[in-house]
This record gives structure tokens, sequence and C-alpha cells, in this order.
């Protein structure tokens, strides 16, 4: 088992190498002068060569990689063309918002998700069953951004205009400062980001559900006289859950560069805002960075999943 | 090996073998268990429409009497700017500088099915060739081929392709490749693991005994076995391409504005919050793309209930 | 005092076909302490019958009565019936492997049984169960207590499955095809276990299998179905010794085992019907080799013998015995232009084998496993050669390394006079000719996207021998070769049945004219009475075109009835080799023995004098059961 996460890990550490490589190439042949975005257009011929020679610009490409590289490990990012400041304090600055955001949806779309698909599994081709489908579809054709904006104005907009105060329209409030104005300006990102994913994970569910109910050792469990409860959430549902609990990691995972969408509709200012904002501004470093952090979260997540997979499958967890 | 193997007499022994089943691959069996689900026929007729709509953009254009990129800042605004909403001039209203919404949306149509078609076919393509050959191959080719899917997967897509947009300049073509690059994956992962499966299929193995080379095999022998996961998958990547172009089209990085999407008029409604005030520029927008996701989401699932029985019976 | 009384119990199943009418009208009863056994085909309702019983079919139509205990199971509430499952009537399914839950160990999942319907503390359970564990034979079981499924071999799950059965002493148990998946050594130890269990619990016993070789070694009393109806029951060595219904009859003759050696076995013709279809008059008339005229339109009577049987059919004699009929048609007359027989000299080997060896390695290149270990063989033209073992021996392996399919890792294998590890791509290309494969799963090995005709096709179109209508010709050949319809030649592999499955595979194997034919399990997953047509048919054919044959089996009783050699495989080696008489009648090798021994059918009865019609019910007829139990209602 060490060995099976061992090898996880080394995966882990070639997709980030990778990801590093792919987007520092990609700005390394981008048109555009760094130097000048910096300095402005009206810096001098002089100006822009020592920028240039501070940030190793006229290096060769391997050298500037390792520079850049070495200097990722020491946890520097660079600093932002923008407004100077390390770019690596600028993106945690971000990170509590989107872990709010992605927290909570997850939570929210787990406990609805679940319990559909488990319904639906169990008494297939039911009238719960065709309601718990008919949510899934819908949920998984609904564009995350057409819900929050529609969302935005029917529960925000409409009852403003009534004045009556429902929901705020956007905003952060530090959990810290005030946990009951944290949930209350997340609960329609959290609802928008949760419907679309629950809809997935309820298909997915039903599906595992249904392959395991199909089993032999599931007609073993009621021969032997258990409850049909105990044999759904008992028997089912352990081997029903380790593929879910793949998919989830993957998706959290993943989920950083997913909220961009939603930080956008709900003016929430996360790590994806300040990704679009990065790219507006032409702010390589911030981009950089937080395509790496997406990277890095990606891998932790994957290798977290990994190794819950394989203490859950008695099969992994026994091998020698 | 010597393992006996008796048809497995649970529940149902309901023995293909005794009833003399009509061909499952029949297209008019498919065609009638497809035709006797309404959803189904629902989905099929909305996307005939819709095609319809795309195809005839320029003929609607020209019965309004508005071009696409057309801005009418006398009739299609108010005085004070705010776009018109729904009424006889402009059916659908206008946005935020006069354009009749109504033509905009069938020209962003055509860009939706145009990226969602296009980059599905050639992402399942990609899918199904790489799927084939790592679970044909086995061994190294898997092993690298499995590794380079993972890769992918483990990448955070809309960053890396916001990151990608950023530096080669948003484009249609950037739009369907980076949609393609991304979603190839999936459907690779399903043919390789399909074919697995199907190379520990004794007809193969036969095949093999007979003298066939690998490329008689991949085409005559498992090609055929797999048209049911490759016609649902792919059906079903479209609406997720579609999707993912306006997305890209929202946050700015797809289609380069006046060109209208769909994406683009629900970013340009988003903007300085205009739809508040005139809510059919997210709802006309948002329920058509709504409404074609859904119709492929409709689609594929009946597709895979009419081809598959067997997972239709689960579902 | 019966344990079980079952009375006219239907069981309809709903699919998108239609509606599958599983079970007819079948009323048996299980004495106490009896050892009861059903036995049929597949599709004769069997397994689906006891599963209704207990409630384990979700969708099913069950009419009828079903006493155990006092009360009617089908009428009981679900949560009355779960009480009763697991406590007072446990089962025993067939595939011990997917039959327990995979990420459970062992012991919490019969602790789990326990505690489910006894108030007992968990210590009190974990003593229960190790106690049982030891019992069923399964060695130091407090440690291997937190085993999971997967640490075991498939008899020793089985052996687990029997504990979880037995560890709350059941009135009843139920007992599920329990030996089919397992090798024929531990089939019989199985058996014998289940067999000891009995003596010790006194439990009664309802088994279910195909396979009447095993029913005889233990069954007390049996019943036989067939597509749902119940045809024959009573005693079963009576039964055996002297059937009164002529499928039952039948399935004697066609089992390889109860014959003698070298004698064509007799087959029941035909195949079982669909069950979508209403029945009228007698269900087996079609196959049946006694039907008169009205066994197609009245529905049989029910015959009590003073042996015990009781028997639904018209007949009130002995069955008939047919003789073996060469179901081939005169191949002379067929115009042949694609088979055209080698009369070659009988004392070259086709086939020659030295010292084979071959060892996969695993994935990551530490260790190796030796699959082949020193192989030793020659297969001489003419000659049906039999290669038995056990699952893993290696002998379907061998088997594809003759064919080419497999690389050798050390030794020489000659296929017709040619070195395999010396030819090269091209001349493989034209020695795969020499050589064909008939494999064992007749659904697996044809391809569910093809028609027949392009499948049989194939090997034309793959060495460019013929095409367009001269391949269909040649196609139809050999379709009318082998029994099948050519006629048939646009159909798909599913619209026909296992046994004709098989012969499609044949006719495949004989289209290039091959040197040898190796046959992978042929039979094994065929019906008793659809075997019997195949096993023929392969001899008919060896017959005229003077082929030559490697079959492989794990069924010794299928070997002997059609080689002439026999090589007995165990651990990657060939540990005897004789002539078949001769190693039946002496066996060296301490293996052989064991294997003869687990799989020596009991001796034949006696045939004696038909007995005595005692009582004739006809349908419609009230019996005197019945009437007691609806004044009893």
């Amino acid at each position: 088992m060490a060995r099976f996460l061992l090898s996880r890990v080394g995966f882990g550490l070639l997709v980030l190498f990778l990801l590093s490589l792919f987007v520092f190439l990609l700005f390394f042949i981008a048109p555009g002068d760094p130097a000048r975005v910096i300095a402005g257009d009206k810096a001098t011929v002089e100006v822009l060569a020592q920028i240039r020679a501070k940030l190793g610009l006229d290096e060769p490409i391997y050298v500037q990689y390792w520079l850049f590289i070495s200097n990722v490990f020491q946890g520097d990012l660079g600093f932002s063309y923008r407004n100077q400041l390390p770019v690596i304090d600028i993106v945690v600055d971000r990170i509590p918002v989107t872990v709010s955001l992605v927290f909570g949806g997850v939570i929210l779309w787990l406990g609805i998700g679940i319990p559909i698909g488990v319904m639906s599994a169990r008494k297939p081709g039911s009238v719960r069953d065709r309601l718990g489908q008919s949510f899934a579809v819908v949920g998984i054709s609904f564009p995350s951004f057409v819900l929050g904006m529609m969302a935005l104005y029917v529960l925000y907009f409409l009852p403003a205009k009534a004045g009556w105060k429902l929901f705020p329209p956007s905003g952060y409030i530090p959990l810290t400062v005030d946990p009951l104005q944290w949930a209350w300006h997340l609960v329609l990102p959290w609802c928008t980001l949760a419907l679309v994913s629950a809809a997935i994970y309820a298909r997915l569910m039903r599906g595992q559900m249904l392959e395991v109910l199909g089993e032999d050792y599931i007609r073993t469990a009621r021969a032997k006289g258990l409850t049909e409860r105990r044999v759904v959430y008992r028997h089912a549902m352990r081997s029903a859950m380790p593929p879910l609990v793949t998919q989830l990691g993957t998706d959290i995972g993943l989920m950083l560069g997913g909220v961009i969408v939603i930080e956008q509709v709900f003016g929430l200012l996360g790590v994806g805002n300040l990704a679009v904002s990065a790219v507006n501004n032409q702010d390589r470093p911030v981009v950089i960075g937080v395509v790496l952090l997406g990277g890095l979260f990606v891998v932790v997540m994957n290798i977290i999943v990994d190794t819950l997979y394989a203490f859950l499958d008695s099969r992994i967890r026994t091998a020698a | 090996m010597s393992v006996l193997k008796t048809p497995n007499q649970a529940a149902a022994a309901a023995d293909v073998d005794q009833v003399h089943v009509v061909q499952r691959s029949s297209l008019a069996l498919t065609m009638r268990r497809l035709s006797r689900d309404p959803a189904s026929v629902i989905a099929a007729v909305f996307i005939i429409v819709l095609v319809l709509f795309a195809v005839f953009a320029p003929t609607i254009a020209a019965w309004t009497g508005h071009g696409p990129d057309e801005q009418f800042r006398e009739t299609g605004l108010s005085p004070s700017g705010i776009p018109v909403g729904p009424g006889a001039e402009f059916l659908f209203g206008t946005d935020q500088l006069g354009r009749d919404v109504l033509v905009r949306l069938a020209y962003g149509a055509r860009i939706s099915l145009l990226v969602g078609v296009v980059a599905s076919i050639v992402a399942a393509t990609i899918g199904v060739t790489v799927g084939m050959l790592a679970g044909y191959f086995g061994g190294r080719v898997d092993t690298l081929l499995s590794r380079i899917m993972d890769l992918v997967m483990s990448v955070p897509f809309l960053l890396a392709a916001i990151a990608l947009v950023s530096v080669l300049g948003p484009s249609l073509q950037l739009s369907i490749a980076v949609i393609i690059f991304f979603t190839w994956t999936p459907i690779g992962r399903v043919i390789r693991g399909q074919v697995l499966a199907l190379k520990q299929r004794e007809f193969v193995e036969a095949a093999r005994s007979l003298g066939a080379g690998h490329l008689g095999i991949m085409f005559r022998d498992i090609l055929p076995n797999l048209m049911v996961p490759i016609i649902i998958y792919s059906t079903l990547m479209i609406p997720s391409a579609i999707v993912f172009e306006a997305t890209l089209s929202f946050l700015g990085m797809g289609i380069v504005p006046p060109t209208a999407s769909w994406g683009g008029m629900l970013s340009e409604a988003a903007g300085n919050s205009i739809y508040l005030a005139a809510p059919w520029l997210v709802i006309i927008p948002g329920t058509a793309l709504l409404f074609t996701t859904l119709a492929f989401n409709l689609l594929g699932d009946g597709l895979r209930d009419a081809l598959d029985p067997r997972a239709a019976r689960k579902a | 005092m019966s344990v079980l009384d079952v009375r006219h119990l239907n069981v309809r199943i709903p699919t998108e076909d239609g509606v599958i009418h599983a079970v007819r009208d079948v009323s048996f009863s299980v004495d106490s302490g009896d050892f009861f056994g059903i036995v049929g085909e597949s599709g004769s309702g069997k397994s689906v019958l006891v599963q209704a019983i207990m409630g384990l079919i979700p969708g099913a139509r069950i009419t009828g009565e079903v006493w155990f205990d006092g009360h009617d199971l089908l009428t009981m509430k679900p949560d009355a019936l779960r009480k009763i499952r697991g406590r007072a009537i446990s089962m025993i399914f067939q595939d011990p492997l997917s039959s327990l839950h995979p990420q459970f160990t062992i012991g919490w999942q019969i602790v789990e049984q326990i505690r489910t319907h006894r108030k007992v503390s968990r210590a009190e359970a974990r003593r229960m169960t190790v106690e049982i564990l030891g019992k069923v034979g399964i060695p130091d079981p407090d440690t291997r207590f937190s085993a999971y499924p997967h640490q075991f071999s498939g008899g020793m799950r089985q052996r687990v499955m029997i504990a979880m059965a037995l560890v709350l002493n059941p009135a009843l148990i139920i007992a599920d095809e329990p030996t089919t998946a397992l090798d024929s050594t531990v089939q019989a130890q199985i058996l014998d276990l289940l067999h000891e269990m009995r003596e010790e619990f006194d439990a009664t016993i309802l088994m279910i299998t195909h396979d009447l070789t095993v029913l005889a070694r233990v069954a007390d009393n049996m019943m036989v179905m067939y597509a749902g109806h119940k045809l024959e029951a009573g005693p079963a060595r009576e039964l055996f010794a002297r059937p009164a219904h002529p499928y039952t009859s039948g399935l004697l003759r066609s089992s390889p085992g109860n014959y003698e050696p070298g004698t064509p076995l007799v087959p029941i013709p035909g195949k079982p019907p669909s069950l979508l279809n209403p029945v009228t008059g007698c269900v087996f008339a079609p196959r049946c080799p006694d039907a008169m005229s009205k066994c197609w339109s009245e529905t049989p009577p029910l015959r009590t013998y003073s042996n015990g049987l009781e028997t639904s059919c018209w007949l009130t004699e002995a069955p008939s015995e047919p003789e073996a009929s060469e179901e081939m048609q005169d191949v002379s007359t067929l115009p042949i232009t694609v088979l055209n027989p080698n009369t070659t000299e009988l004392a070259t080997p086709i086939v020659q084998i030295n010292d084979l060896e071959l060892s996969f390695r695993s994935k990551r290149g530490r260790t190796s496993v030796d699959v082949l270990r020193g192989i030793d063989l020659a297969i001489f033209r003419g000659e049906t050669l039999g290669l038995v073992g056990e699952s893993g021996c290696g002998k379907s392996t061998l088997a594809r390394v003759i064919a080419g399919l497999i690389p050798a890792t050390g030794g020489k294998v000659h296929l017709a006079g040619h070195d395999l590890s010396t030819v090269n791509h091209e001349q493989w290309r034209s020695l795969r000719r020499e050589v064909q494969l008939v494999f064992q799963d007749p659904y697996g090995s044809l391809n569910p996207r093809r028609r027949v005709g392009s499948i049989i096709g194939d090997p034309f179109r793959i060495h460019r021998i013929s095409s367009g209508e001269k391949r269909k010709k040649s196609v139809q050949q050999l379709m009318e070769l082998v029994g099948l319809n050519p006629e048939h030649y646009n159909r798909f592999p599913s619209q026909f049945s296992g046994g004709q499955r098989q012969r499609i595979g044949i006719a495949r194997a004989l289209a290039l004219n091959p040197s040898i034919i190796i046959y992978d399990e042929p039979v094994s997953a065929l019906d008793v009475s659809i075997q019997a047509q195949v096993l023929n048919l392969m001899s008919s054919l060896q017959k005229e075109f003077n082929l030559t044959y490697l079959f492989i089996s794990h069924d010794l009783a299928v070997v002997r009835h059609v080689c002439d050699r026999i090589a007995v495989m165990d651990k990657g080696k060939i540990v005897e080799l004789a002539a078949t008489e001769q190693l039946y009648a002496d066996p060296q090798h301490d293996f052989t023995k064991v294997l003869l021994e687990a799989s020596a059918p009991e001796e034949k009865p006696q045939s004696r004098a038909f007995p005595e019609l005692l009582s004739t019910v006809h349908a419609g007829d009230l019996t005197a059961g019945d009437l007691i139990a609806g004044g009893v209602r």
C-alpha cells in the first residue's frame, strides 16, 4: 500500500512539473513584453533593460525556468506586474473566499445528491425515481452562470424591488467577522454551485447503487434476513462509496477552476476572480501562480482520495 | 479456467436462448424504442427546430430587417439608454446596444451547434482512438496513454484554458481546440475499459487464432461492439461542449464580440448588471442554452435506453 | 412430517419481451431430515422457484401456497418473511466469491447473521462463529475470522458460506448449485461436508443442481423440472434406476457418465421451448421419443407408481430407449469443396512438444509464475487426445501455446513439421490454417455484432481463399455439415441457442481443413441434453474427415467418452498419459486417482421391472390434499 501511495505522489509531482513547464513556456512564447507592462508605455529603453535584467528576462530560457522553479520551491512566485506585491500573498489572500464557497457547496451537493441517488436506486422506475432522474437531467443541463444569474434576479432583485431584503446581491463577509453574515452572503452561490453538482452525484450514486444492488452478495445479505435498510445502507453503500470518493476528490480538486464563473456572477473576490482579472491585466506572475496553485490543489486532493480509497478497499489494503 | 460457466440462473432466467428476440442492433427497433419515449421525441424535435433556426438565421435577419450586429439606437433603446423589451418590432427585445436579440440568438445558435458538434466529433475520435490503442495493446502503450489521460484530467481545465486564451488571444478556433483538448479523456477512458473487457472475450482470440491482423481485429471485431457507447457518449459530449464554449465566451475568453454567441450575450447582460433592468437578456439566451443542453442530454439518455436495454432496465 | 410444502406454485416474471412464465403449477413437499434435490437444465425454473419462495425476486408475480412451519410464506408480511430468512431457512449460493461481501471480513459477516436474529453479545457471537468455522473445516478459525473473502480459495469460501448457513441451526437449508463453480475434487469435498453437516445438525437440505451425477451421490428424494414444469419426482434411487418419464430417462441416457465408453451418446433432440409461450398438452412433447397425439393437446395426468415415483405423463409403460442415430446427413452427397481429408500415415505426429516451458512474469517483473513446467506430448493424426486437469493447472494455456497465441518461454513445439519458435510472421499466417480452436463459451466466442455468415466466412476472408458468392456457398455448406439451417446465414449469434452457437464455432474451425482442432471445454457450458448432441457431432465429423482433436476438459466423464488417449495435467505438468480405458482401469499417479475418485459416478443401478401404476389424477381433478387444504382455509 505504501508503494501504491508513493507512486501516486510521484505522479502528482510529475503533473505539477508539467503544469509549471506549460505555463512557463506559454508565457515565454507569448507576444508582448512584460517589462513594458510593468514600466508602462512611457518608459525609456534604459528602464526597460533594467527591468529585464532584474527579472532575469535576458537570460536563456532554461536558466529562466530554473530560476522560476527554484523560486517556486522557496514559496516565491514572484511579484505582480500590476502592484508589485508578492504573488503568493495576493493568492493566499483570496483563498478563504474560494474555500468557503467550495466547502459549503460540497456539503450541500453531497447532502442533496446522494440521498436522491439512493432513493432512485432503491425503486428503479418508481415515481420517486422518475422525479430524481428529472432533477438530475435538468441539473446537469443547467449552465451554472445561467442558474446563478436567474437566482440573483428572482431571489435578490425582485424581492429588493418590492422592498424586501431577502438575499444580499454580492460580497463576502469573513467567517471570523460574522459567521451568520458569512453564511447568508454565501447561500445563493452555494446553492448555485451545489445544484449542478448534486445532479451529477445523484446520477453517479444511482448508477453505482443499481450496480451494487444487483450483486450476488446483496442477494446473500437479503437471504440472511437483514432488513432492507441494512442491506442498502450497510452492505450496498459500503461498495458504492469508494468510486464516489474518487470522483469527489477529482471534482473538489477541479472546483478551483469551476468556481470562477460563480465568483464572477456573484461578485466574490476569490481565486477564480483573481485569475480572470490577472488575465485581463496581462499580469503573468499572478496567472502562473493561480494555475500552479490550482494544480497543487488537484494533486493534493487526488493523493488524499487515493489514500482513502486504498483504505476503503479491503483488496488493496490487504495486498502486500 | 475449467470452471463451469453455466448461464446465470439467477432471477429472471430469461434464457435469451429460447426467446427469438429481434436483433438488438437493428435500427428499426432502436427507433421504435426511442419513439416510445416522449422525452426523447420532444428533445429530437427541439434539436431539429434549433438546427433549422440556426440554418435560417440569415432568413430571420432578412425577415425582421435587422442585421445581427446592427444597432438600433433610435428604436431599440429608450431615451435613457435602456434596451426595449419584447414587442412587435423586436420579438425578443433588444440588448444594451439596441441590437435585435432574436436575430443574435439565431446567429448564436450557429456558434453553439458548430462548436458542440465539431468539438464532440473530433474529441470522440481522439478519445476512441487513444482508448482503443491503450486497451488493445495494453502493457507499456496502455500505461503511457492512460497516464496521459490522467494528466489531462488532473489539469484544472478552466484555469488552463483561460491562461491559454490570455496568451494566444480569444478566437473560435482556439475555443474549439481547448474544448477538444479537455473533453476527449472521459470517452477515452470508457473505450479503454470496454476494449480491455472485449479483448478478453473469446471471439477476439478466435480471430487471432484464424490469423487476423491487429487492424482487422480492431475494426471488424472490436469496433462494432463499441458503437453503442460511442453513440451515447458522443451525444452526451455535445451539451458539455456547448456549455464549455458558453462559459468561455461568458468569461470573455471565447467568441470575440461583436459576433453573436449565447455565452457572449449572457456576458454582456451580466456586465453592469444590466439584466436586472432587462431580464429578457438573461432569460432568452439562458433558456435557449438550458433547453439545448437539456435536449441533447435527454436524447443521449433516450439513446442509451434504446440501444442498451440492459442499462435501460436499470434506468 | 414435511418441512416445506409447495402447492400449485406459479411464478411469472415480467420482462421487456413479455411475461416469462418461469414456474408452472409446481407442487412438492420436503420432509424433515430429507436431502431433497431439484434437477433441471438452464431455464427449467429451478432457481427461480426457490428464490421466489424466499421473496428474493422483486417484481415476480407468484401464486400458489408455500407452507413452512404452519405459515404460508407467500401471504406473509415482508418483515415476517425476513425473520424466517437466515434463521429458519438459510441459503447457499452458486458462486462463493461473488456471494460474500468483498469489503467485510468473513467473521463480521457471520456475526451479523447471528446478531440479526438472536440477541447475543458480540463475544458470544464471535465464539459461535469460530466454532462453526472450525466445524466446516476452516483451519485456524480464530485468526481466519478476520480475513476477507478474497483471501480464501473457492472451496474454502464455499465452506464459509456453509458455516453461515448452518450457524443458526435452521430447519431448512436451500443450496442453489453449491458446487457448480468448483473443481471436481473440491466439489466432492463440499458435497461430503454438506452430507456430514446434515447428520450433525439434523438439517433438512433442499439442493438445486443441473448435474444429475451430483444428486445421485447425495439426494434421498428428488424432483425433475423442465421448462417450468415438474415432470417427475420421487425417491432418488428409484428415479435413477427406473425413471418413468421419458425426459428423465433421456437425461440419464445423454449424461456422459452413465454410458459405456465407445458407444455413442443418445441425445435428446431439439431444444427447450420458450417460456413466453403458453403450453398446450405436455411441454416436453416436441422432444419426446414416446409422444402420442394426445400429448400435444391434453395436459398430462399425474401418475403415482408403486416405487414412489410421481410422473406427469400420458405414458403408462417404460419410456423407450432410442438408439443413437447418426444425426448428420450423409456428407458424401454434399458438394464439398472446402474439405479435403488428408490421408497421411497415422504414425506422424501433427503436434510434437518437447520440454515446453512457460512462465509469466508478474506486472512489476520481480516474480514469475511457472504455468507450464516441462511438457512432453505428441498428438497423432486421426486421434483424439484428452487433456484433463483442474482449473489453473495450465491446460488452456497449453492449448494456446500450441495454437500459437502465446509464445513459449522454453522448449520446442513442432506443428505440422514446423518449429514454432523459428517460423517467421508470414509462415505463421499460413500455419494458422493448420490449427484451429473451438472455445468453451458459446456466448463469448462469437462476435455478437456480426452475422453468422460473416463469422463462419472469416477464415476464407482472412486467408483470401474466396469471396462473394463463392464464400457464401462454402459457408452454407459448412452450416449444413454441422447441422445448422443454411438459410440462417444472415442471423446474429444471439438468435441461436447455446448448442447451435457451438456448432457455429465448429463450422468456423472446420473451414480451413486444419490438421488439428483444439477444443477448449467445448461442452461444459451446455446442458446435458445439448452436450450429447455436440459431442456426437464432433465424433461423426472426426470419423468422416479423419480429423485430429485435442480435447480439453475438466470433466472426466466427457473425456472418457470421446478420447483415445488421456493426458492428466497438474500444476503445469503432465503427470500421467495413457490410453483411455487403461487410465480408468489402472491409474498410476496419485493425482489421477484423486480425480477419478472425485468424479466416479455412482454405480449404475440395476434395471428392474417397471413399477406398478397405483393411481392417475387428471388435470382438473381435485386431490384429497387439495380438498383438505381448501377446507382449512
